[in-house]
């Protein structure tokens, strides 16, 4: 695909999502609600369905506050015309205070399928087990690795993890507690790992990996001696520092790390396993048409940064279930160029934004 | 440019994040500084054992010898540097660039640094009030009475996460070599050459390099260093400390809130004890723990204030390699608009007056960094919110307080020089578990003697005495 038909495809994509998500009989609440003046939180000055063809013309919408989604009901995002459909509600935040949610149907199952198409067979090989050792309650994250662990052919095991529980202590400076929450998740892991499940690839965090790979070496193990072929690793900041650290003394050469980035209003990006001779560089690329990230000015987020430039990430879901338009992330990063496998703009150097920085906590997981 | 990596126990490692360390008043870059992360400082700990027992087969007598030479080397010597080498003038002037703190204050840290390396076996004496140091080594031993004793190290090595705004910190680490305890600093983001610059003192005088790990790097790398050294120090704010009050594996040094208590009986000479007053806020730019932020006196307090006032109120910024400079520049933006801000906001309170207002605009901008000038507030009761408040430049609150309720009032406070001989107020004072080093009579607080402990023994802290009970046919005493 060129990037003239990657472009035409997300315009074709986004004029498909306006028209479904503004449409009173298909809608979301809060979309048709908004463009009709009665959506109290958002009164939009134009009519979408005529007056946003293009990608670009999302700027008519500002940006989306993500406090809107705080509380409920929660229906007013979800189209009517999937209203009848099974629903799971995901949260994100909620460490005190009403978490953000958002409903889903199927799109965790799509976004991850689409994922599953950029793993390697050879180091995630078909029907293999899993082992998700990551966050779990309400969160997208855990079913969202089950299912592709499931469509790969395999069975997923997992483990408890409360990442409020974390947060809080990190507030209170519980630092032992914190050490022994986190050996107790690693206890949890090395269980599952030692119960003959044969389990070949891990779903994991940084954090996580770092104490699950420090436990095997002080037990006489590596994670490759565990069986483990293939790590997908996410959930929180990613240095280019740190993967190669986790390549060249955690994993060693037998084992492929393929890291991502994402969250729950957006899906997923990925990124190719990253190599020494460009760095340890980690490119994130968003699933365009169903999503899009731009990397805008600090000052002015309605311009892009030059290429190799840094800027904040800027967030674009545009699937059936969900439109977010525009939405600016906690994060900050590199605006990186198009590639042959991904037609579209990618991000690198992923960290939290500077304006939030002090504020992130980023824990045991 | 001048790179400066990591060293994994004397291992250079170069990482792929690296931060850039510029010149306060220029912006030039003085070098690029590798940055850990923290699964490497738990990884590498698995050698820390190792640090321990290579140090072990050195005798500490010899040790001693080494950190004497150290002591040479590290102000006379020219010394490799990550990649470069680095003399004792270009580490004054990248300290002073990079801390804010003016040259002849860089050189006066380096020669308390020389003292303390050159006076180590007097210093250890003290500290282990006279223990034959092979019974450290060994583990055991016999008195000299015919007692045995035990004393069992509690970690092969000391971590310690390192500040960027008082080099005269490191002075509390030097000692931890010779008592054959390894080495894991994380450098403040300011100031890595004193680790640095030390560590290779020490390596070139024949100390083992895989006794030393330094890992420069942002929060991770501190939370890790405490995480896995099972003694670490590190040194922060007041919320610092209070997070790790009662952890027995971290000391935490912080603020120091250090007073000079002056007795009903000496207040009415208080003009005699000015200049031990002044030199206690002024000396090394008011930044130390140690440097004094409250006198407290019954009676003649704003006249206290106003003389203390007079002496320091018209000290101007100067530039960092004037010797005349007493003021040291704060360099990370935005933090002497803040100090400034709480400050006009406690002086809003009725009974907490500015004497040093008069003597021109307390906040100094410059195009890159900030100055706060001397600041001298009189408090009419220990009540007033300023009263407590201690800063990272000279500032000094005066506070009118009858004496028998002093001790109720002043609350924590490192460094007490009371001035008086009233046998019951110094009993009291004595008495008073909330004040660490005590001074009786007209005592700088900055004078430290190096024989005394310092928030508690390093030894103490590092060793744990025991009961150890042995047959002397089965283990030679």
């Amino acid at each position: 695909m060129t990037l003239a038909q990657a472009k035409d495809q997300l315009d074709a994509h986004l004029r498909e999502i306006i028209e479904w998500h503004f449409n009173p009989a298909t809608g979301s609440p809060f979309w048709v609600d908004a463009a009709a003046g009665k959506n109290p939180l958002l009164k939009l000055s134009f009519d979408p369905r005529k007056e946003v063809k293009t990608f670009d013309d999302l700027k008519k919408f500002g940006f989306f506050e993500d406090e809107w989604l705080r509380g409920g009901p929660v229906r007013r995002w979800q189209p009517r015309a999937l209203w009848n459909k099974p629903t799971y509600v995901f949260e994100t935040g909620g460490t005190t205070g009403i978490p953000k949610s958002r409903v889903v149907v199927d799109d965790f199952r799509i976004d991850y399928e689409m994922f599953s198409e950029s793993l390697p067979d050879a180091f995630f090989p078909k029907g293999a087990n899993w082992l998700m050792i990551g966050p779990s309650g309400p969160r997208r994250l855990r079913l969202a690795v089950e299912h592709l662990c499931q469509c790969r052919g395999g069975i997923c095991f997992c483990v408890d993890l409360d990442p409020r529980w974390v947060v809080k202590l990190i507030k209170k400076g519980w630092m032992e507690h914190l050490k022994a929450y986190q050996e107790h998740v690693i206890d949890q892991a090395l269980t599952v790992l030692s119960a003959g499940h044969d389990i070949k690839c891990i779903f994991t965090t940084p954090k996580l990996l770092d104490a699950l790979a420090g436990r095997l070496e002080k037990d006489g193990s590596t994670v490759a001696q565990q069986g483990i072929t293939g790590v997908f690793c996410g959930g929180t900041e990613m240095t280019s520092q740190w993967i190669r650290f986790a390549i060249e003394e955690l994993l060693g050469p037998g084992i492929y790390i393929a890291p991502t980035y994402g969250n729950t209003l957006m899906g997923l990006a990925a990124s190719d396993m990253p190599k020494a001779e460009e760095g340890y560089k980690i490119a994130y690329y968003a699933p365009q048409p169903r999503a899009a990230v731009q990397v805008v000015g600090f000052d002015n987020p309605d311009k892009l940064v030059d290429y190799g430039q840094e800027g904040r990430v800027m967030l674009t879901t545009l699937t059936k279930e969900l439109f977010i338009p525009r939405f600016q992330e906690r994060d900050e990063g590199v605006r990186e160029k198009p590639s042959a496998k991904y037609p579209w703009d990618g991000v690198s150097g992923v960290k939290p934004y500077r304006g939030f920085a002090s504020t992130t906590v980023v824990g045991v997981y | 440019m001048l790179h400066i990596p990591v060293s994994r126990w004397g291992e250079p490692y170069k990482s792929l994040d690296i931060d850039k360390v510029v010149h306060f008043a220029t912006g030039e870059a003085l070098a690029e500084v590798s940055r850990a992360n923290g699964g490497l400082v738990e990884r590498d700990m698995r050698f820390a054992k190792r640090a321990r027992d290579m140090l072990r087969e050195i005798p500490i007598k010899e040790l001693m010898q080494m950190v004497k030479k150290a002591a040479d080397l590290y102000t006379k010597a020219e010394l490799p540097l990550g990649t470069g080498t680095q003399t004792p003038d270009q580490f004054v002037r990248m300290q002073s660039a990079t801390t804010g703190l003016p040259e002849h204050m860089c050189r006066f840290n380096m020669e308390k640094n020389h003292f303390v390396l050159n006076q180590m076996e007097k210093i250890l004496d003290a500290l282990t009030r006279g223990l034959d140091l092979s019974i450290l080594s060994r583990g055991y031993g016999v008195e000299e009475r015919g007692v045995p004793v035990s004393y069992q190290a509690q970690s092969p090595v000391l971590g310690l996460v390192l500040p960027s705004n008082s080099p005269g910190v490191h002075t509390l680490w030097l000692p931890i070599i010779p008592l054959q305890v390894g080495l894991v600093l994380k450098p403040g983001p300011q100031e890595p050459w004193t680790p640095y610059r030390m560590a290779q003192a020490f390596i070139q005088a024949g100390v083992p390099r895989q006794a030393i790990a330094i890992y420069p790097g942002l929060g991770d790398v501190g939370a890790a260093v405490l995480q896995h050294c099972p003694r670490s120090l590190i040194f922060g704010g007041t919320a610092t400390v209070e997070q790790y009050k009662g952890n027995p594996r971290v000391q935490a040094h912080g603020p120091g809130f250090s007073k000079i208590l002056l007795g009903d009986d000496q207040v009415d000479y208080w003009e005699k004890f000015l200049d031990i007053m002044v030199d206690s806020v002024l000396v090394n730019s008011g930044r130390g723990c140690i440097n004094c932020s409250g006198i407290w006196a019954s009676r003649h307090s704003k006249e206290i204030a106003a003389a203390i006032a007079e002496r320091m109120g018209p000290i101007q910024p100067l530039p960092p390699e004037d010797p005349k400079s007493a003021l040291a520049a704060f360099t990370v933006p935005g933090q002497a608009d803040a100090v400034n801000s709480q400050i006009d906001q406690d002086l809003k309170e009725p009974g907490a007056t500015d004497m040093t207002d008069k003597f021109g605009a307390r906040l100094v901008k410059r195009e890159r960094c900030d100055y706060l000038r001397p600041t001298v507030i009189h408090c009419d009761s220990p009540d007033r919110a300023a009263a407590k408040k201690e800063y990272m430049f000279p500032f000094c609150t005066v506070v009118q307080c009858p004496q028998n309720k002093m001790l109720e009032s002043i609350g924590p406070t490192l460094v007490c020089s009371a001035i008086t001989e009233d046998p019951k107020f110094q009993r009291d004072l004595i008495e008073a578990t909330h004040i660490d080093r005590l001074n009786i009579g007209p005592l700088k607080t900055i004078a430290l003697n190096w024989l005394q402990p310092h928030e508690g023994s390093i030894v103490d802290f590092l060793f744990r005495a025991r009961a150890f009970q042995f047959d002397k046919v089965m283990l030679k005493p």
